[in-house]
Formats: structure tokens, sequence, C-alpha cells
């Protein structure tokens, strides 16, 4: 006969399930609250946007070559010579709208989430994160809500960033290295483009960045035990939890 | 000042809290000794809102704390101050910028004040020069030291010392225990000190608590204590190995 009662994994699911969701909440409450804490959101900012560029950049540029170079080879062999120009605006609106978010995220997920993991993770085990509360500052004011804020504002500015990298690669590819019809591509594009494909990609980023941070923050603030390897295992598993979001 | 009523705590099926019962008055330096695992930084952490209790009830000044919300927790622990075993500065920020991390939040000092009261304070734990320094550049006992000039910044009223003189040298330790008795004098401060150290449980307790099982089992003077007919209190103060006391 078939259990029908759930196993020990699915509830453990559920039950990290609540406890994010709590975490989200939590965050969500104090989110307007004073104090506010400026210094650590600049920080924040800082730490997810500006030291992103570097992968995001190399990322967008791959992602948009090998787009860009697989439309070419697809349209030139099953469409036919000359239709390459026609590439353009599906090369723009999969980057903008899908490509370019998921990869950015899959990325930052890896970088800032595991680094936040890390971070927290070892203030628990130090007893730092005690400290702040024994010191007057509220935990998830002064950790957990720059971070969410930070991923909210910045995952959009590093994906239209990526967007722009993208898809100028694939211009690169198409126009300049396999001799597309420029006018035609560049109009092409501009015409089927709609700013709603790119804006659909942002919002998806916020919500992205979010959802990265508040696991990220989630993962340190579970850390248990010593110092040995604690905060590394969470750091490896903040960014697989992260990545499907 | 403090009350501690049947506090029970469980993490799991670990029962560490069986119902503690403890009194602290006001400008008493109250030593909680036990075995290590026994519960005492639970019981600690209980007294400034880190754990709620399970069951029970904790007062600070007439004010039940385990069943406030966050924002009324903060306004009782602005009273406390804690000294935590490892010290806990944070790596990101000197010395300077931890000691003033209180009086940022807890005090309306302007900048002036404010550096000059951390400069009081690390003067006061004997490393004014260190101001500049970050905590990776810091010996065990100076971590400690940094830490407790963090945590009287504010001028609390009471201190909570979490192992104080755990993990440095003896005459280190001896240089902690002298600091907390000069807080106690200069500044008025109650005290729960936690520690497993005899020597310095005598130095500086008004009063010695053992915490065993879960239950605080004797309270009284460093004297009663000393001369306690109780064969555990005994065997955990000579440090015995054979006794009533197993694990």
């Amino acid at each position: 006969m078939a259990n029908l009662f759930p196993n020990a994994l699915v509830l453990s699911a559920f039950e990290q399930l609540g406890s994010v969701g709590l975490l989200f909440f939590r965050t969500m409450k104090n989110l307007f609250r004073k104090p506010r804490e400026h210094q650590t959101l600049l920080q924040q900012l800082e730490e997810v946007g500006v030291r992103s560029l570097p992968v995001v950049s190399l990322t967008a540029a791959f992602g948009g070559l090998v787009f860009g170079f697989q439309m070419y080879v697809g349209l030139h062999r099953y469409v036919g010579p000359g239709s390459e120009a026609y590439g353009g605006p599906i090369i723009t609106l999969s980057l903008a709208k899908e490509l370019i978010p998921i990869l950015v995220g899959l990325m930052i997920s890896g970088r800032v989430g595991s680094s936040m993991a890390a971070e927290i993770g070892t203030m628990k085990i130090t007893e730092q994160i005690d400290a702040l509360h024994s010191l007057g500052a509220n935990p998830i004011r002064y950790l957990v809500v720059p971070r969410a804020l930070a991923g909210f504002f910045m995952m959009p500015c590093l994906v239209l960033y990526g967007d722009i990298i993208g898809i100028l690669t694939a211009y690169f590819y198409n126009v300049m290295l396999m001799g597309v019809n420029r006018v035609i591509y560049v109009q092409n594009t501009l015409t089927y483009l709609e700013i709603w494909d790119v804006a659909t990609g942002l919002i998806k980023a916020s919500v992205f960045g979010v959802v990265i941070a508040i696991v990220g923050c989630w993962q340190g603030m579970e850390t248990e035990g010593g110092a040995e390897g604690s905060a590394g295992r969470r750091r490896e598993r903040s960014s697989s939890p992260a990545s499907p979001s | 000042m403090i009350r501690v009523i049947d506090v029970h705590k469980s993490f799991g099926q670990k029962e560490v809290l069986r119902g503690v019962n403890l009194n602290v008055e006001r400008g008493e330096t109250m030593v909680v000794i036990g075995q290590s695992g026994s519960g005492k930084s639970v019981l600690i952490k209980h007294l400034i809102g880190l754990l709620k209790p399970d069951s029970g009830e904790i007062y600070v000044d007439g004010v039940e704390i385990s069943r406030l919300n966050d924002d009324a927790l903060m306004k009782v622990t602005r009273k406390f101050g804690m000294l935590f075993q490892g010290a806990a500065l944070f790596d990101s920020m000197t010395v300077a910028e931890n000691v003033r991390f209180g009086l940022e939040r807890y005090t309306h000092l302007g900048e002036d004040e404010m550096r000059k009261r951390v400069a009081e304070s690390l003067a006061l734990v004997g490393l004014s020069e260190a101001e500049c320094l970050m905590p990776h550049e810091l010996s065990g006992g100076m971590k400690k030291r940094v830490g407790l000039a963090r945590a009287i910044a504010y001028r609390p009223e009471i201190m909570l010392y979490d192992e104080p003189s755990t993990g440095i040298d003896p005459i280190r330790a001896d240089a902690i225990n002298d600091l907390i008795n000069k807080l106690k004098c200069d500044l008025g401060i109650t005290a729960v000190v936690i520690t497993h150290d005899m020597v310095s449980s005598y130095k500086i307790a008004d009063r010695i608590a053992m915490l065993y099982d879960g239950k605080i089992i004797e309270v009284g003077t460093p004297e009663e204590i000393r001369d306690s007919q109780n064969a555990i209190i005994q065997q955990f103060i000579h440090g015995q190995a054979d006794g009533p006391i197993k694990d």
C-alpha cells in the first residue's frame, strides 16, 4: 500500500518554505520602519550592483554572441540567405524578455546570494547578530532589509545593462562580422520590439533580486553550530534554492 | 531588578532549562556557575530577549520581557550591555566604529560628544591607542576589552558577561575581573556573569548561583558556596572528576 503521508523530505521542504516566507514577511514589515540603515543600504547597492558589473558584462556578452550566432546560422540555413537581417527583433526580444534576466539572475544568485549567506552565517556563528540585537539594531532591519532593497533596485539596472551588452554583441556578430544588412536589422528591431518587452524583463529582475537576497539572508540566519564549514555549506546551498526563482 | 521565574527552554528533544528561578538585585554582581553545556549561555540570552522561554516569566525592572514584540523589547535592551564569549566585534568596522555602534542607536549624543565617549570607554579598558585598528589586528584579550568598551559606552544599567575569562591567559583574565569590579564601583552597574572559572567567581561575585541539570540548585555568597554541603557544588568548585556529576 502506498504511503499516503508526506515523507520527511516533503515536510522539511514545506518547513523551509514557511521559514523563508516568514523572513520575507518580517522584511516587508520592517521595510518602512525607522531607523533606516542608509549606510548599509549604500554598501549593499555597491555590492550587488557595481561589483557585479564584470560578471554581468561577461555573461551578457557571451549570451548575446551565442544567441546571435545561432540565429544567424538558423535563418541562413532554414529560411535562406538574406533572411538573417530579420533576426534582429527575435534576438532582441528573447534577450530582453527572457535570456538576460535569467542569466543575470543565475550569476547574481551565485555571486551575491552565496556571499550574503556566508557573511550573515559567519556573523551568526560568531554571535555578531546577537551583538546587533544587544546594541539596539534590529537584525532584520540592519541586515535583511538593505539587502532585499539592493536586490530589488540593482537587479533591473544590471539586467538593463546586460540587455544593452547582449544586444550590442549580437549586432556586432551579425552586422559587423557576418555582413548582415545593418539598416534592415536595426529597422526591424525598432519596429517589432515593444517597450513592454524590456519592462517585463526588468520586473522579473526585481522579483529575482528580492528572492535571491531573502534566500541568501535566510540561509545565513539559519546557520548553526561552529565555524567548521557551516557558513561554507550555507554558502554553497544558498545559490541553489534561489536559482530556480 | 531581574526576576527569572520557572523558565523552561528546550531545543528539539533536548530540555536545557527545566524551571530556572533567579533574582538579581540592583547593584549586585551575580555569578552563575555550571558545567560547559549546562545552559548558562541560554539563560543569559533569555535575560536580554535573544531567546524566548517555552514557559515561565522574566521580569526586568517589573516589565515581563518574554512576550514583548521586537520594538518594545529594544527599549528594554537599552538597559543591558553584553560582553559576548568571543567578543562578537563587527569584522568590517574599526574598534572606534564598533564602540560607537550602540551609542548611535541608543543615545542622541552629538558627533563631538560621541567621539569623546568612544575615547573615554576605550581609555577605561586601557585601549586608547586602538581606535583605528580592525578586530583581526587585536589579540583575544584586547578583543574582549573592546567588547567591554562597546557594551559600556552607552552606560547600561545591567551588564551581562558571557564567559569573560574564557580563552585568555590567567593574567589577562584577572585584568578583565578587575575591570568588572571597577565598572561596578565607578558606574554602579548591576552584573550577571556566566563562568565556570571559580577564581574569577570568587573575585567578582556578590552572590553565586549554581546551574545544574537545568535548574539553579543553590544561591549564596562566595563564602556560603565555598562552604556548601551540597556534593554537586563541592565537586564542581574543586574540579573533581569523581562525584555526583557524571558527564
